[in-house]
């Protein structure tokens, strides 16, 4: 058994800036993942941090256009602190080396972004999450931070009491995904959840390989809910054959989308007169769907980013990475030809519930970054919000769990007096396991719960068994299978468009993978680098956490952000100001709301119509 | 087991076909000196390939599979469809004949450096590398020069050595205090020379290409010297940070091991001129007057 103050699981932009604000608070933390930091997904990140360091710019306008773009769904306390902290935070990784694009004076280069009223995105070409993950890592190795890394985290060691609130997190289980050895991390202060998006829900995504909602369905079945999980941002401008994206920064430099026909729909058709281009995110993305189901797409697929009259000397010095994603992902250059680009799916707004210091309703269980929802983000994600996110959430969960005061969160976790019971919607099918794939609670044999050795102890047991069961199995279905069904479900049924009965399809379909799941087995006899055995686990973690995406589409029956319902296609403030969670409780979905929190420090946010 | 020593067996095949080509295989090092085996295609022909299906002869081992445990090439018929890379390959070889090959991946899009893999002969990112520019049947092997783990998994706690060798974080002195809001200066001249430096994503293949590092193990290599070269030259360093990092590069085994052969910058996924680099440290620390080996 390790053991450590804190542990952080996963090695992102948001667990590598837990772990070095951990560690400065003078905690022995260590840092587990399942890929070599370096390998993570914020690295991919093109565009930029959202940050107010500028005169004439304020974090109160900073925090307004994140409300306004959270389409009123975002928690003041949550996107006060963001605003906030992130120009000290963004400037610190000045201070660690990052090389930040340039202006004239030497001072770091801002660009407009959209659904910004000032461009405040801070970026280092279009390459920017490559460079805040590398300086974060620099960071890691300068202060000797143990890393334990190709470690696949599969379980939390939490007690069971029935509420869980009153459930404590004393660690995790792990393998060495070299060896195949199942071990136990005991952690005495926290654990930090910093896991990413779980993007591979869905067959068309600008998401890495391995970004599977392993730390959403680990803190869903201990108990954590899950929030606002039907929030998914599709991104307007992914390449058609691959998913990869092609950056928010090429509209902000200038970047135009036209039709089939020429014509440059975003003003011409009349989805957004003021910002054109730059509108939010949603906007933009349903606009390309609403042209190519209009006859106006190019191979009725995708439409044109066009970005050609910048010049050359402009595309170079700002957009160089972009046309080498082009060139080798769609065989297209982007100097003499128009890129083609449809929505993909990009980002999850919701997540694991946290509260302002990253704290789940579990003592001791903490999340930051993607797979957190504190929640910043709302109904939508503005463009480059997310990496000061992961820098201002992922230092105060390392902080808060090292045991630094940051003060009482305004913030509500788990389920409380201040909740709403669902009531209304009925479910096609029973949500929820279908057997084998329970992960039993500790106490659940009978044993009266331990303390926290022993209850780590019980975990890696219960997970050496269930590895040994998935490897001694000899046939039966494979993973690839049954993750490629729920993909296809999510990206048929709960997309950018989603009608009552789509959402029952999928819902339907997600209770067939699961069923299917009960006969997985993997074929790879061998403990060593079994990456069958991971993408088996992994797959499982992807029903739980689709499921849970698509029981959100269901009962929100209200168009806000980036979730369009058919049936009622009005943002409904007067039933819908409020959080879809969905938690676990003895292996089904529970689902209830929480109010948002329009109050700030000094002012209330009104909701506003969102025109751009 | 390493490359270096190991004679792939005769190829295993999965669907039966005989090889003449693959018997007694070179080892992945010898097949390294020759040419890249690229071909010249346009796009033209490109297209044919369209519907067809492509044979690639995957590198298997692992140390506890008892048939597996003498390395050997399995043959997979891949259909090809355009735009398909050797990771797309690998990935269908993977999901619909053998759920047990093994390989490293994880963002498809050329930033993560997880799949850099030896390929017809060259190092190569697997992400990166359209399968209808290679010539057929495309070989695809681990990197050279490290201890594979299996199948196209290679040990990479070396390569990870090295980079930390060369301190390879930020060090300054006297940074602005950060609630102030003050960055450091930098001009846009300087953001620019150490720009191609800042893009490594440290995929191995340059360490992997380099003969010196094969024969010399506690060679900085190629990767490690170009993280230096990233500090070295930023303006925001102090004089004598960045002579303490000359010291460390011009020892034993730093920068005047480079032979300039240039086989690293040939192969680096994202272009950078290590070859110039290591050149511009030499002549830094000739500059310094620091001591040559
Ligand atoms: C292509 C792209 C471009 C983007 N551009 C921008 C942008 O310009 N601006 C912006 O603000 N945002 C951008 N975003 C969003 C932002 O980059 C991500 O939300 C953010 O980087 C996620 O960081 P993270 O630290 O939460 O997760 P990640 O960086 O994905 O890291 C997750 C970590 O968890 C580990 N892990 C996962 N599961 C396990 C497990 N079971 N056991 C052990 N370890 C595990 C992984 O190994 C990894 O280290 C972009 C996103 C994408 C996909
Ligand atoms: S220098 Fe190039 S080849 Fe070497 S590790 Fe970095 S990206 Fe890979
Ligand atoms: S898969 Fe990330 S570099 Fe190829």
């Amino acid at each position: 058994m390790y053991e450590h103050d804190v542990i952080v699981v996963g090695a992102g932009g948001a667990g590598l800036r837990a772990a070095v604000a951990a560690d400065e608070a003078g905690a022995d933390v260590a840092l587990v993942s399942k890929l070599h930091p370096v390998r993570s997904h914020t690295g991919a990140a093109e565009g930029g941090i959202n940050a107010a360091l500028r005169e004439g710019d304020d974090w109160e306008l900073h925090a307004y256009d994140t409300m306004k773009g959270s389409d009123y769904l975002g928690d003041a306390p949550a996107v006060e602190t963001l605003t906030q902290d992130a120009p000290e935070d963004t400037i610190t990784l000045e201070h660690w080396g990052m090389p930040f694009s340039r202006e004239e004076d030497g001072r770091v280069s801002q660009r407009p972004f959209g659904g910004l009223s000032f461009p405040r995105t801070t970026y280092a070409g279009a390459e920017t999450g490559h460079h805040l993950l590398h300086v974060m890592y620099e960071q890691v190795v300068k202060r000797g931070i143990q890393v334990y890394d190709e470690w696949y985290v599969m379980d939390l060691a939490t007690t069971d009491e029935d509420d869980p609130n009153d459930r404590e997190c004393h660690g995790i289980v792990a393998y060495d995904v070299q060896s195949g050895n199942v071990e136990g991390f005991k952690a005495n202060d926290g654990v930090v959840l910093a896991t990413g998006g779980p993007g591979q829900a869905f067959d068309h995504t600008t998401n890495a390989v391995s970004c599977t909602g392993d730390g959403h369905a680990m803190a869903y079945r201990a108990g954590a809910p899950l929030e606002d999980m039907e929030f998914i941002q599709f991104h307007p401008t992914s390449l058609p054959s691959t998913g990869v994206l092609i950056s928010e920064g090429v509209r902000g430099e200038g970047g135009i989308l036209y039709n089939n026909e020429g014509e440059r729909f975003m003003f011409e058709h009349g989805y957004a007169n003021n910002d054109g281009e730059l509108a939010s995110r949603d906007v933009v993305a349903r606009a390309e769907l609403t042209e190519v189901q209009e006859g106006r797409g190019v191979n009725d697929e995708y439409v044109h980013l066009d970005m050609r009259h910048l010049g050359e000397e402009r595309i170079l010095d700002r957009l160089e990475n972009i046309l080498h994603l082009a060139e080798d992902f769609e065989g297209v250059d982007g100097l003499v030809e128009p890129m083609p680009v449809k929505p993909g799916q990009h980002y999850a707004m919701g997540g694991i519930e946290v509260d302002e210091n990253g704290q789940t309703c579990i003592n001791g269980l903490y999340a930051a970054g993607e797979c957190a929802c504190v929640s910043v983000h709302g109904g939508n994600r503005l463009g480059g919000n997310a990496l000061p996110e992961l820098i201002v959430f992922g230092k105060r969960a390392g902080y808060h769990a090292a045991g630094k005061d940051l003060g009482d969160p305004e913030i509500k976790t788990g389920y409380g007096d201040d909740v709403e019971d669902e009531t209304e919607t009925e479910l096609p099918v029973q949500p929820g396991t279908a057997g084998l794939d329970s992960s039993g609670g500790v106490a659940a044999d009978g044993g009266v719960t331990a303390d926290a050795e022993g209850i780590l102890e019980r975990k890696v047991e219960n997970a050496r068994e269930h590895v040994d069961y998935l490897m001694e199995k000899d046939d039966g279905v494979q993973h690839a299978e049954i993750r490629q069904k729920l993909q296809n479900a999510m990206t048929d049924y709960v997309n950018v468009f989603r009608t009552e009965e789509g959402v029952k399809k999928a819902l339907r379909l997600i209770r067939e993978c699961r069923e299917e799941y009960q006969d997985v087995y993997v074929d790879d006899p061998s403990r060593t680098f079994n990456t069958d055995l991971q993408q088996t686990i992994e797959t499982r973690n992807l029903i739980d956490v689709a499921e849970t995406i698509a029981l959100g589409a269901l009962v929100r029956n209200e168009f806000r952000g980036a979730h369009w319902r058919q049936e009622n296609q009005i943002r409904d403030d007067e039933n819908w100001l409020k959080h879809t969670l969905i938690s676990w409780e003895d292996g089904e979905p529970k689902i209830f709301y929480r109010p948002v929190i329009l109050e700030g420090q000094d002012k209330t946010y009104e909701p506003k119509e969102r025109s751009y | 087991m390493s490359t270096q020593q190991q004679e792939p067996e005769q190829p295993e095949s999965q669907e039966a076909p005989e090889d003449p080509e693959m018997r007694g295989a070179e080892s992945p090092v010898d097949e390294r000196e020759k040419a890249g085996g690229d071909i010249d295609q346009t796009t033209a022909d490109r297209s044919e390939l369209e519907g067809e299906t492509i044979l690639i002869k995957v590198f298997r081992y692992d140390p506890e599979v008892a048939d597996k445990q003498e390395p050997r090439f399995d043959e997979f018929h891949v259909p090809f469809e355009k735009g398909m890379t050797v990771l797309d390959a690998v990935m269908y070889a993977r999901d619909n004949y053998d759920s047990s090959l093994t390989f490293r991946h994880s963002c498809r899009q050329a930033v993560c450096g997880s799949d850099a893999f030896f390929v017809n002969g060259k190092q190569r990112l697997g992400c990166k590398t359209q399968m209808a520019d290679l010539e057929h049947p495309v070989r695809i092997e681990p990197l050279p020069h490290q201890e594979v783990v299996k199948d196209l998994v290679v040990d990479m706690d070396h390569f990870y050595d090295q980079m930390h060798t060369v301190e390879p974080y930020f060090q300054s002195e006297d940074t602005p205090d950060a609630s102030d809001l003050e960055e450091q200066r930098q001009s846009r001249e300087n953001r620019e020379k150490v720009k191609m430096s800042t893009r490594c994503i440290w995929c191995g293949a340059c360490m992997s290409s380099c003969n010196i590092a094969a024969g010399d193990n506690e060679y900085l290599g190629p990767a490690a010297i170009n993280k230096a070269y990233r500090f070295a030259m930023d303006d925001r360093e102090d004089a004598d940070i960045k002579e303490h990092r000359l010291r460390i590069l011009e020892q034993e085994h730093g920068v005047w091991r480079c032979q300039t052969q240039f086989s690293c910058t040939e192969v680096c996924p994202k272009d950078i001129p290590l070859t110039e680099h290591i050149q511009e440290l030499k002549r830094e620390a000739v500059k310094k007057n620091l001591k040559f080996w």
